[in-house]
């Protein structure tokens, strides 16, 4: 049998200059015929290829009462194809100690390999094989809706879990960014072999897919792995843009109670889109305020001079349509009333008042020296390329991050910190013993 | 989140015998006049320098009444020098855009930081400071033992397998401070004082009783004569005092049942294993990963897929330990599973390994599974100071040179004899979290 050649037409090859932060990265990018868009960092350290791929299949295109078709399409993938069983599947990655996982998110799906470069052909044929001819055994759906409505029972366990998804479902009623990926327990059931093989034709195709190659072979050698591979997997209907919540939670406090020690605690409301300008303004601003790990108004305040918790900390989680603000930390029910005051205090401190100097200046040198700590494994590298083209940062970004955060001034801090933290806008979640937690004081 | 403290079950932390990192072969030894050994090892694929400083003190050192010392020293080692403001440290490092943090587990506390090539003598000057010069301020003591029951309350207490799992150890080790947790009973957190800090400080926190490893983008030449400058003039301290304790033989299965809030039951046996010092460590070592390395491993296959009884299934042999340790089998049970049941089905799997041969193909996978983990595990900096670090505690750094031979020349008999000889129902433990609801 003839095997059809793809033709592989290079839209763009934009490739880093040898000063890029960090040094060795010099990610390459293209686009194949098929729309796939590849980004390759040749890393010859190590014998081993990483490969991220994020398909455009996130649970945003649940329908309705088909919560948790998404994530199941993706958990299934690993579990039987045209030409192979799960077992067989199984085996063939165990026997090269390769990894291949999947797993579902609210707007991409992703899967993650790891393999030596010895197996790389092999790896590339079965994650085309996978992409192309998953088969969706009944048998094995059945076992993966046991499985995943036993991980929603156990995330049950899971207080901060328990306190996130809470937490999520008030701010964004009525979106899929307000629900479990997984689904609820009676929406897995009734999910339906029909409905997952015309989920993965429709949405796993390769021009809304983005793969990040890294490790021990080239541009062109993935290329025509590639090239070999991936032959059968053809365009489908471009990616969508993801929908912005058209709801947002009012403010109110919401109590779970549940037999514990701590009071596991978030306190969040609306945030920012990863495309906004002012993010790295943000970024900034929430490192002093609660982002600075040891470094932290909150951690002196809560942890250090008072005892209060072991872990607290703020985050800006931005995606491309939608942001938190999330505010989470944990402390004995007895004090979940105090902290949640010194949260709020703290809060409000950095919008009323500028931030020294030195505070400014500390943020800004974590942020830009630090940066490169952050891809130090080929996996880390993969997943950042793979992040970069998702949210259309451009291949420069790595060398254009530092300038983004030393051109944020201490006016701006404040700007953002009034603009984005809304004190009066918080909802409070608060997963504990409540009867021990008491009322506000 | 950085996390000061990561509470080490003996399934995390000795998780890495199966995951093999640097090259033995490439690590240069240098030894202080002091007794300060250090450990280097050049890698300069990423621009960044892992320091990390080992101390040979752990829970294993403690006394009864005192559990939770080592970790607690560790906490206030943050509290400042007469040259560094209390949580200084933390800021002087993010600063200078570097990542730090440190961890206490049984057998040792480490101290370490990542950072640029330039800015990488900062922290080895800090880490010099606090050798020596620890003031363990008194105005931090108070809230800083608030945070740690903090701590032990997010980790164990509201964890039921970490709770389920404090419960077994303390069963399973009668005489060994195995048995008693890292970050302390609640009682013996709240009744330690400021003077067991120092004391504890001054007897185990000296040049002789620690090593330090660096691995990454560093010339060797030039970080030594650094090192040397910093740590060379602390003076040696007297002779920390040996742990004789030695576990006695098990004679007969344990149980332990622990009822908790939870969704789900947990299911866990713990049997008695020799370390890293026994040859046998490499044949414990695959038959973990024949037993749940991977989906088409043993456990995995007839428990998850086949008969559908746990979410997941582990089995951890803890070789890289100073002490004899262990080799546990966990699981996690699907609704409305009982634990006997899951039980019953380990039991026949492990009967099965206990009186027949694995076939050829599955030890050579094994096998293929753990020479893959060797090389994708190089690639991480930290990691591989980890795994200098762990082998340096357990049993000398150089044992990294016996490993993938070991592993190499393992045989099926092998297999089956260590699992005849250690997976022994009269010496294990068996732990079940039996889930309760709120009234």
């Amino acid at each position: 049998m003839t095997r059809l050649r793809i033709t592989l037409v290079v839209f763009c090859t934009a490739m880093l200059c040898a000063s890029s932060v960090p040094a060795g990265m010099a990610p390459k990018r293209s686009v194949l015929s098929n729309g796939l868009v590849l980004l390759t960092s040749e890393q010859r350290a190590l014998p081993m290829v990483s490969i991220e791929l994020l398909i455009d299949a996130g649970s945003r295109y649940d329908g309705a009462k088909q919560e948790g078709l998404a994530n199941l399409t993706t958990k299934l993938l690993r579990y039987g194809t045209k030409q192979r069983t799960a077992l067989q599947i199984n085996e063939t990655l165990d026997f090269l100690g390769a990894s291949l996982e999947a797993g579902g998110g609210e707007d991409v799906a992703s899967i993650s390999v790891t393999i030596l470069k010895k197996d790389l052909a092999t790896g590339l044929a079965l994650l085309a094989e996978i992409l192309t001819s998953s088969s969706f055994p009944q048998a094995e759906i059945d076992r993966q809706k046991q499985e995943i409505i036993a991980s929603i029972k156990a995330r049950e366990e899971d207080p901060n879990a328990v306190a996130q998804k809470t937490f999520t479902a008030a701010l964004f009623p009525a979106s899929p960014y307000g629900r479990l990926v997984e689904g609820s327990e009676a929406s897995v059931k009734t999910l339906q072999q029909t409905s997952l093989k015309e989920f993965f034709a429709r949405y796993y195709r390769p021009n809304r897919s983005i793969m990040a190659v890294v490790g021990d072979v080239s541009e062109q050698e993935i290329t025509q792995g590639l090239n070999k591979a991936f032959q059968g997997w053809s365009k489908g209907e471009p990616s969508g843009q993801p929908l912005v919540p058209t709801k947002i939670g009012a403010p109110h406090v919401l109590r779970v109670n549940k037999d514990l020690t701590q009071a596991n605690i978030v306190l969040g409301h609306n945030g920012v889109t990863r495309g906004n300008p002012d993010y790295y303004a943000i970024q900034v601003m929430n490192y002093i305020l609660g982002g600075g790990g040891f470094s932290s108004r909150v951690m002196d305040s809560i942890r250090n001079e008072r005892g209060l918790a072991y872990s607290v900390h703020s985050f800006f989680s931005a995606e491309k349509s939608h942001g938190t603000f999330q505010f989470v930390m944990q402390t004995k029910n007895e004090t979940a009333q105090d902290a949640i005051r010194l949260a709020i205090e703290e809060i409000s401190r950095i919008r009323e008042q500028p931030v020294s100097e030195q505070e400014l200046n500390d943020a800004k040198d974590y942020l830009i020296g630090s940066f490169p700590l952050r891809f130090d494994t080929n996996h880390k590298v993969a997943s950042f390329l793979a992040q970069v083209e998702f949210f259309q940062l451009g291949l420069d970004y790595p060398d254009r991050y530092s300038d983004l955060i030393r051109k944020v001034t201490r006016e701006e801090v404040q700007r953002v910190a009034k603009q984005y933290l809304e004190p009066e806008k918080l909802i409070t979640v608060i997963v504990g013993n409540q009867q021990k937690v008491g009322e506000k004081k | 989140m950085p996390q000061r403290l990561f509470r080490l079950l003996v399934s995390l932390f000795f998780l890495p015998l199966s995951i093999q990192l640097a090259e033995a072969a490439q690590v240069q030894e240098v030894v202080l006049d002091n007794g300060l050994k250090i450990l280097l090892l050049e890698d300069h694929k990423s621009p960044a320098v892992t320091f990390q400083v080992w101390y040979r003190v752990g829970g294993r050192n403690e006394k009864d009444g005192k559990s939770g010392l080592a970790h607690f020293l560790e906490h206030m080692m943050f509290k400042g020098t007469p040259t560094t403001k209390p949580e200084e440290y933390s800021r002087i490092i993010a600063k200078n855009g570097g990542r730090s943090n440190a961890f206490t587990s049984s057998d040792v506390t480490v101290y370490f930081a990542t950072m640029s090539r330039e800015k990488i003598a900062i922290e080895l000057e800090l880490e010099a400071d606090r050798m020596a010069n620890a003031l363990l301020g008194d105005t931090y003591f108070e809230p800083e033992k608030k945070v740690i029951q903090e701590e032990r309350r997010l980790r164990t207490e509201d964890n039921p397998a970490s709770a389920l799992s404090e419960v077994a150890s303390a069963v399973a080790f009668t005489i060994h401070p195995y048995r008693r947790p890292v970050v302390g009973w609640m009682q013996d957190i709240l009744n330690l004082t400021r003077q067991d800090l120092v004391d504890f400080y001054k007897l185990y926190y000296a040049p002789n009783n620690a090593y330090i490893v660096v691995v990454g983008d560093f010339s060797s030449e030039e970080i030594l004569a650094k090192i040397k400058a910093a740590f060379g003039k602390i003076p040696r301290g007297a002779e920390p005092p040996e742990v004789r304790a030695e576990e006695p033989e098990q004679r007969g299965e344990r149980r332990v049942n622990f009822k908790k809030e939870a969704e789900l039951p947990f299911h866990l046996l713990f049997y008695h294993a020799p370390n890293l010092k026994s040859p046998d460590s490499f044949a414990l070592d695959l038959l973990s990963v024949v037993l749940a390395g991977g989906r088409s491993s043993r456990l995995y296959h007839e428990l998850v897929y086949q008969k559908r009884l746990v979410r997941g299934v582990d089995a951890d042999y803890g070789g890289m330990s100073i002490d004899p340790m262990g080799f546990s089998i966990s699981a996690q049970l699907l609704p409305g599973i009982e634990p006997a049941n899951v039980e019953r089905e380990i039991d026949r799997q492990l009967e099965k390994v206990k009186s027949g041969l694995i076939s050829e193909r599955e030890l050579q996978k094994a096998k293929n599974q753990v020479e893959a983990a060797f090389v994708f595990a190089q690639d991480s900096i930290f990691g591989q100071a980890m795994k200098i670090g762990s082998y340096e505690a357990a049993g000398g750094w150089r044992q990294m040179d016996n490993y993938l031979d070991g592993i190499r020349k393992v045989t099926r008999e092998d297999i089956r004899r260590v699992a005849k000889q250690y997976l022994d129902r009269d010496r294990r433990t068996a732990g079940t979290l039996i889930p309760t609801k709120s009234p």
